[in-house]
């Protein structure tokens, strides 16, 4: 018997019972696949074999005008990436900011406090889209000097604001979200009020809002679209443009399978990161 | 014994909504000595130790440190007072995003504006000093019970305090590890350093005690080193309580 003698420290399991639960997992993973590929094979079947099928396939699934059309998607959805990039830093530093303001305890500071609160309440009331139409057609039409008329700075000033709102919130949750001893803790080490948040919660604060953070941040990459309604081609506007001119609306499709490849990936660091947190969460729990 | 009180609380108010805790409490600490408070949960301990550096203020009454700075007032600059007077909490309460010496040079490099070599040797000698150099640079959650508390000893030590308080720092730890932690106490006690702590452990009280204080009802009820207060208790009340928990 090569069995290690009992409280040895090592990690010891019966090689029998290794094997069987290895060939459970086999047995499951093969069952699920079986399962899987049945499933899909008669949804095709379904599919394909009903009446309106090759109308629907010459209408959204038109090989021809997916290639015909989809490299000018790709150049379109540039525009799109572009908006992105300059907004979320930008809704990062207001969210930030904003939230900061409306945790303020000290009465000169009333008038942030108010402001902060009334911006969330309002950008967060207001659909996106109306934001949009609001600054898109509207600035421009003020004709004062020194404000631009692009279209294109319009609707990414519309998305900051709009989801600067909801940043706010959310970075005002993770504060909420670090116990109050740890400010305790840092205040009676003599840190300032200042000191604390800058050290001690907001670092913390950070790490429990990345999770939503993200989803926000899929949120954001989505609603770029939504600027087409001003006018500019991003990727959008290029389909429905591709679309009305051949009354063909695989560019649709083609604009949707853009957005996927890139909110898919995303999605799936969003949920590793909440799995992350949840397990250092559980295992942290007690010490922090 | 001559010399001054080191803090003076005298006749502290203190209430949680509508709920007195203290209740008119006095008590004076000489310097260098050790007090240990005494009595049932809720007896005011706790709400005790956070008046006296600050963490809530007093509903009346006044606290004294070095004769000189009164926590109390209404412009008293409190990060001056927690300057001088470290805390260590049930709870630990390190900061779990930072490393064991972060967590231990963050106080002096921000609040006493040290260099951050100065501040870590410091540090990394306070953590020899109590037999954790080899946790610096470890996380929090990597720490036992124990040796978190050790270290949240150590960052309240990096301050350079005049005074410590302790309040029911072993409470939350496996009994196994409490003697680890008193003996961090006892080896500041033998340094010299005031001491205010709030405990259950009767046995260590008798032990380092210059003055056990019995509290109940959010007053000291009876005062006296621990020979006369373990041995010969004179209020009916305190030898109730002590018959219970000795």
């Amino acid at each position: 018997m090569n069995t290690p003698a009992p409280g040895a420290n090592v990690v010891y399991q019966d090689p029998l019972r290794q094997e069987q639960s290895r060939k459970k997992a086999r047995r499951d993973a093969l069952i699920g696949m079986v399962s899987l590929i049945g499933f899909v094979v008669v949804i095709v079947f379904l599919v394909t074999r009903s009446s309106g099928w090759s109308a629907v396939q010459n209408t959204f699934f038109n090989g021809d005008q997916f290639v015909e059309s989809f490299p000018t998607l790709l150049e379109a959805f540039w525009l799109n990436v572009r908006i992105f990039l300059i907004a979320e830093p930008l809704i990062l530093l207001i969210g930030l900011l904003v939230a900061l303001a409306r945790t303020l305890r000290n009465p000169i500071f009333l008038p942030l406090r108010v402001v902060a609160t009334l911006y969330v309440d309002v950008f967060r009331g207001v659909p996106t889209i109306l934001v949009i139409f609001l600054l898109g057609f509207g600035m421009p039409a003020l004709q004062l000097q020194g404000v631009p008329s692009d279209a294109i700075f319009w609707g990414t000033a519309a998305l900051v604001l709009s989801y600067g709102a909801y940043v706010a919130e959310v970075f005002r949750a993770g504060i909420g979200s670090v116990h109050p001893s740890q400010t305790m803790a840092a205040r009676s080490l003599g840190l300032s009020s200042f000191q604390t948040k800058r050290y001690v919660v907001l670092p913390q604060a950070i790490r429990n809002v990345m999770p939503p953070l993200l989803n926000d941040f899929i949120s954001l990459q989505k609603d770029t679209a939504l600027v087409a309604v001003l006018g500019p081609i991003e990727v959008l506007r290029r389909a429905q443009i591709d679309t009305s001119s051949n009354f063909n609306y695989t560019p649709y499709v083609g604009a949707a399978l853009i957005f996927i490849a890139l909110t898919i990936p995303m999605t799936r660091f969003a949920d590793w990161m909440q799995r992350r947190s949840a397990k250092k969460r559980q295992a942290g729990g007690v010490t922090a | 014994m001559t010399s001054d009180p080191y803090l003076r609380v005298d006749s502290v108010w203190k209430s949680f909504d509508e709920h007195p805790v203290l209740r008119g409490i006095s008590l004076e600490v000489l310097p260098h000595t050790a007090t240990v408070l005494i009595g049932a949960s809720g007896s005011g301990k706790s709400t005790l130790l956070r008046c006296i550096n600050g963490l809530e203020t007093v509903d009346s009454g006044s606290i004294t440190i070095d004769g000189d700075l009164d926590v109390t007032a209404f412009n008293t600059d409190l990060d001056a007072v927690r300057r001088r007077v470290g805390i260590v909490f049930q709870s630990y309460n390190l900061f779990p995003h930072m490393k064991v010496i972060e967590n231990i040079i963050l106080g002096p490099t921000k609040v006493l504006k040290k260099s951050k070599s100065e501040a870590t040797s410091f540090g990394l000698e306070l953590l020899t000093r109590f037999g954790l150099e080899s946790k610096a640079v470890d996380y929090p959650d990597r720490l036992s019970g124990g040796q978190a508390q050790r270290v949240a000893i150590v960052r309240a030590l990096a301050m350079k305090p005049d005074i410590m308080l302790f309040d029911e720092i072993t409470s939350a730890l496996d009994p196994m590890l409490v003697g680890e932690v008193l003996d961090a106490v006892r080896e500041l006690r033998a340094g010299g350093l005031t001491i205010v702590m709030a405990t259950h452990e009767m046995n260590f009280a008798r032990e380092i005690a210059d003055n056990v204080c019995f509290l109940k009802d959010g007053i000291v009820w009876e005062q006296g080193n621990p020979g006369v207060l373990f041995g010969s208790a004179s209020r009916p009340e305190t030898q109730a309580f002590l018959s219970r928990v000795v």
